[in-house]
């Protein structure tokens, strides 16, 4: 397979994860607001902060509002909205078509123009969950799509790598700001009405099952975490899970297994068996307390590095 | 509301669709009364659907503008247009015929130059021409051919035969939306394939990799044929991207090879991989920076000399646009009787060249009544149309012929033949031209009819996509 249709194709899936994963969060983030007392400041900067886009946004519009920021994340011309990540997706797919199922690209091109008729709906409130919706639940089905009828070759394993590192990086974002914007920001509410301290109680749990059902994982963590929802187990969870898909844990199993269908892995294994050592040694009830920011800056770097380490072994070189 | 072919008027044009208002030729005459069985709204509805399902299968085409390159999607009319399959058999043999004498007389250009010392074609013309290249004397390609595919544009005047109007040697493109034009069609009026034995188009990629395989220096049952693009920015990329899927061939840029020893190498994740043919669809300046244009980035270093050690194929080949020229076009009747000895099944279009002073003269004289077209220009970029030209332009024309005559020839003003186009309110007819892609290597072969193109405007003889047109899906029916 040519280097560079691999890294198109990498791409390709990524962008793909990234647009679904951006949705959710938008989705999971409007809905919150609704469950959070009304004079609650939740930091709709914090979603640019997940994304990692806060400089441009900052560079464009004074305010954090929620129109802003909506707009920003769905339709703006930036490069991290989520209307750009598809027309990524069809431009890496429509560069891949030789290798891709025709209708896999048919429906990436489909989706793409049903963003563009429709993105700038969803910065009003009213339209909003039908449209996000309907945007997770295409990509959901083009993944379905490409895993029903793309042979497990190396096309495919560079799809379940993007994917799985995409994952993976999004998890320890949506922790990062459940646990260091969203969950000071109740604190603020608290201190600022002078309630009883166990009144929060029942936000912080609303936020924490929130930030579950933004990953599709609240159904599965009350299966199989038997504690009610807390902060521990919830971060425990969404980073240190074997078995849930979008557990950052899970998404790192999934690269060594693909690793070993591809030529050359070597280097990329070992950079993946050390960020799995190290989300797994972390001690998420005193993290928590002190050193959680830290450990997924951390995290992320790790995770970072892999990209490093693929692009360096597969990807054409710079030039 | 239905179609009145009554009020459908090609006026002095040969229309071949209709012999005579409300009357339809006989291979038309089912599509006819199928189309007048249908409302107005239920074809404005197949109107609709064709365009969603283009834009649904990315069927698209860059503009090059000012603004930047846009990708647009593919003008297209749903009425097909029909040439009856005996007709077709003829224009077959006529374009097989003249691609091997094309090659026959490339092959000679760059050998033994039998032609110059029979005075068949002045040696300036053709060693001044800007597409001769000097650095493929001598070469000998597998089976003495050049060109490989042959994108030939004919079209129809009005006694309504076939003509030759220009071979496209060099990277001639289009089929990938002959291709897509019977998709689209299948899927949106496929009532219409009912009452007709049409011959099916979908046979072209893969006699394209036979084509391509023969031709590979190692032998091998299935060599590595690769398309090589200038990337995603040209104009024809979906044709690039289209076609390499369609053979199940890599698809590839020229950073995507390296020449290593004089052998051609991809960069794939396991390392490099050796390459057999290359499909390549950029220009031979482009080709290699090491021989010609030393500023291009398109290309690959090395990949001339490989060829010519005969470690890889090129298609076409290098200097094969020699005989892609508007003045050495007008000598291919000629070749076909030297080379082969036959008599041209297809005519050309009646044609003068400003080099020789007699037709220049006359020329100049008539350049109102005539076309002028520039020797290496595609795309209907740099032409004349004197009828439809101002004074300015007539004279600025006069001044360039005078100033380089080698660089013109000129044809009258053909009446080009109509078919019907379903318009917002009525059919209508407009000019249309033929593209059929003919290959060589060890046999030839021609595709069932082609790409048509139509000016979508009213009156008006541009049929390029650059500039306009649009296009239909073209059916070879049979009598039965």
């Amino acid at each position: 397979m040519l280097s560079r249709v691999a890294e198109r194709v990498y791409w390709q899936a990524r962008y793909l994860e990234r647009a679904e994963n951006t949705a959710r969060m938008l989705n999971v983030f409007s809905t919150l607001l609704l469950d959070l007392p009304p004079r609650t400041k939740l930091g709709w900067h914090s979603l640019v902060e997940i994304t990692g886009t806060y400089q441009a946004f900052d560079a464009k519009y004074k305010q954090a509002s929620e129109r802003n920021v909506m707009r920003f994340l769905l339709v703006d011309n930036n490069g991290h909205s989520v209307l750009d990540m598809l027309a990524q997706t069809r431009e890496n797919a429509r560069t891949t078509r030789e290798i891709m199922p025709t209708e896999a690209f048919e429906q990436i091109n489909n989706l793409y123009y049903f963003a563009k008729d429709n993105a700038a709906s969803g910065v009003a409130r009213g339209p909003r969950h039908e449209l996000l919706e309907e945007i997770i639940s295409s990509c959901q089905q083009i993944s379905g799509l490409m895993a029903g009828t793309m042979s497990r070759g190396e096309a495919y394993c560079f799809i379940r790598l993007g994917r799985s590192l995409e994952r993976a990086d999004m998890t320890t974002r949506i922790v990062d700001v459940g646990s260091g914007n969203l969950l000071p920001a109740l604190g603020r509410v608290d201190s600022n009405e002078d309630v009883a301290a166990d009144a929060h109680e029942p936000y912080a749990s609303t936020l924490w099952m929130n930030i579950l059902r933004s990953l599709s994982a609240y159904q599965m963590y009350r299966q199989h975490v038997k504690h009610r929802v807390n902060a521990v187990d919830v971060v425990a969870y969404l980073l240190q899970d074997e078995e849930f898909p979008r557990a950052t844990t899970h998404a790192l199993i999934t690269l060594t297994h693909v690793l070993k269908k591809l030529p050359n892995n070597t280097k990329v294994a070992k950079q993946v068996d050390k960020t799995l050592r190290f989300v797994q040694k972390g001690r998420i009830d005193l993290l928590l307390d002190d050193g959680l920011l830290k450990y997924i800056d951390d995290l992320q770097m790790e995770i970072a590095s892999i990209h490093q380490k693929i692009a360096d072994t597969w990807f054409l070189p710079n030039k | 509301m239905r179609i009145n072919w009554k009020t459908y008027n090609p006026g002095p044009f040969y229309d071949e669709i209709i012999s005579s208002p409300g009357y339809a030729r006989k291979p038309a005459r089912r599509l006819v009364s199928l189309l007048r069985s249908l409302t107005h709204e239920e074809l404005q509805q197949k109107k609709m659907a064709a365009e969603l399902a283009i834009k649904t299968m990315g069927i698209s085409f860059t503009v090059y503008s000012d603004a930047g390159n846009i990708d647009r999607e593919w003008p297209f009319d749903i009425i097909p247009r029909i040439i009856a399959e005996k007709e077709w058999n003829h224009t077959s043999a006529g374009l097989q015929q003249r691609l091997r004498a094309l090659n026959c007389f490339i092959h000679d250009v760059y050998n033994d130059q039998k032609i110059f010392k029979d005075k068949l074609i002045p040696k300036e013309l053709i060693l001044n021409s800007g597409n001769f290249r000097k650095q493929c004397v001598g070469i000998k390609p597998r089976f003495d051919v050049w060109a490989h595919i042959c994108g030939t544009d004919l079209i129809k005047d009005a006694d309504g035969k076939f003509y030759v109007l220009e071979d496209n040697l060099r990277v001639p493109s289009g089929v990938s939306y002959m291709l897509e034009n019977r998709r689209v069609t299948k899927r949106v009026f496929p009532e219409l394939f009912e009452n007709y034995n049409i011959q099916p188009v979908t046979e072209y990629p893969n006699q394209l990799f036979d084509t391509l395989a023969a031709i590979s220096p190692r032998p091998s049952e299935y060599p590595e044929v690769v398309v090589l693009t200038p990337g995603i920015f040209n104009s024809a990329y979906f044709e690039h991207s289209f076609l390499a899927q369609r053979m199940g061939a890599e698809l590839v840029e020229g950073s995507d090879l390296v020449v290593e020893k004089d052998k051609v190498f991809m960069r794939t994740i396991d390392g490099l991989s050796r390459v057999d043919v290359v499909y390549r669809r950029i220009d031979d300046l482009f080709l290699d920076p090491s021989i010609f244009n030393k500023e291009s980035v398109l290309g690959v270093s090395g990949i001339f000399k490989s060829w010519v050690k005969g470690n890889v194929a090129l298609a076409n080949a290098p200097g094969a646009g020699v005989a892609d020229d508007k003045i050495i076009y007008t000598y291919v009747p000629k070749f076909i009787k030297y080379y082969l000895g036959e008599d041209p099944i297809l005519p050309n279009v009646t044609s003068y060249v400003c080099i020789d002073k007699v037709q220049r003269q006359y020329v100049l004289q008539n350049l109102d009544k005539l076309v002028i077209k520039p020797a290496n220009e595609s795309g209907g970029y740099g032409m004349l149309i004197g009828p439809q030209a101002s004074k300015k332009e007539l004279a600025d024309f006069a001044r360039r012929i005078k100033a380089d005559p080698r660089n013109y020839m000129a044809q009258p003003l053909i009446a080009l033949s109509t078919v019907p186009i379903l318009g917002d309110r009525a059919v209508e007819p407009r000019h249309v031209d033929l593209r059929p892609f003919v290959l060589q290597a060890d046999k030839t072969y021609v595709t069932a009819g082609g790409l048509t193109r139509v000016a979508m405007v009213k009156g008006s003889y541009i049929v390029n996509s650059s500039q306009g047109g649009g296009s239909k899906d073209t059916w070879i029916v049979g009598d039965d």
